[in-house]
């Protein structure tokens, strides 16, 4: 038994292994292209004539947006791009486990630890953006010096989770139903396999509010600031 | 030699027992007091959803962290290929 994709070996050349999560995330990519594409290729301002695939795709952006601002209290537009293309690969890698033959790209740990790593340096990137190096240093010695070691071993630890705790789901989803249908192969399997979509969808919304809740924790201090200002304005 | 796969298994028997039994405490008690707070609050279901769902994924992830240890020793156990060796 397989207990991530990364052992199951397509084509090799030297040094070079094409395994199975590169293949697999490479699909998924090119799903995603590809859908938004026929989205985008008769783009309408209005509701009158509007494409069914613009349609949903509007619909998800607003959730996105919506859910980002009610999360950050800021203007989502900046966090958009990231936080969308994180929940939308992770959603549809999980969701095309319905498909036979199809071994999800997250059940594996690199691509999760790699998703993770994005997190990891985007929240730097997105607080020193917000708020300049000299804000977002000071963030690690809050409240006191003594706290800056377990500021940075925080960052770290919550990067490990994030990886694993996707990783794991995912990989025990695929696991459970390969040993019922080892094990029962009638019927059963497809209640676990329901239950592993589910988690699926649940883990990839964890993923992005997460990774959204990380980006406005470092974000968010001068914001405050900001809003004091404006009461004692008042 | 053949006690490295004894003792892997009944570790990974133990760890996932052990480590399924606080989380699962935890969520319960979590579940429990959002729901309470939702019937008192109808409006707020959402904001209290979405802190329901991310804090369970916090809590649930110990658990996760002993399933993928009893996963590794049972299929990837780094001590055997030292013992064949």
């Amino acid at each position: 038994m397989n207990i991530s994709p990364d052992s199951i070996i397509y084509w090799e050349w030297g040094p070079i292994k094409l395994n199975a999560t590169i293949v697999y995330t490479w699909v998924v990519m090119a799903l995603l292209v590809f859908i938004v594409w026929l989205a985008t290729r008769k783009l309408s301002i209005g509701t009158s004539n509007m494409t069914r695939w613009q349609n949903l795709l509007e619909a998800i952006i607003s959730i996105i947006r919506k859910q980002i601002r009610e999360i950050t209290n800021q203007d989502p537009e900046a966090y958009l791009s990231f936080i969308g293309t994180l929940f939308l690969f992770i959603s549809l890698a999980n969701l095309l486990a319905l498909v036979p033959g199809y071994q999800p790209p997250t059940g594996s740990l690199y691509t999760t630890a790699a998703l993770a790593l994005c997190v990891f340096f985007s929240v730097p990137y997105f607080g020193i953006k917000k708020q300049g190096v000299k804000n977002y240093l000071r963030h690690y010695i809050k409240p006191v010096v003594f706290m800056l070691p377990f500021n940075i071993i925080g960052e770290l630890s919550r990067t490990l989770a994030l990886s694993v705790r996707l990783f794991g789901n995912i990989m025990s989803g695929s696991m459970i139903v390969a040993i019922l249908v080892s094990i029962a192969p009638l019927l059963v399997p497809i209640i676990m396999q329901l239950l592993g979509l589910l988690i699926g969808q649940i883990q990839a919304y964890i993923f992005a509010v997460l990774a959204t809740v990380y980006i406005a924790s470092a974000t968010r201090a001068s914001h405050e600031k900001a809003d004091k200002n404006n009461h004692k304005e008042e | 030699m053949e006690a490295i796969g004894q003792i892997s298994i009944l570790t990974a028997g133990i760890t996932i027992a052990l480590g399924s039994i606080g989380p699962a405490i935890g969520e319960g008690l979590a579940l429990a007091r959002a729901l309470a707070a939702i019937a008192q609050q109808p409006d707020e279901a959402n904001t209290i959803t979405r802190t329901l769902f991310v804090g369970m994924a916090m809590v649930e992830s110990t658990a996760i962290y002993c399933f993928v240890i009893s996963i590794i020793l049972i299929f990837a156990n780094p001590f055997w290929n030292h013992v064949i060796q």
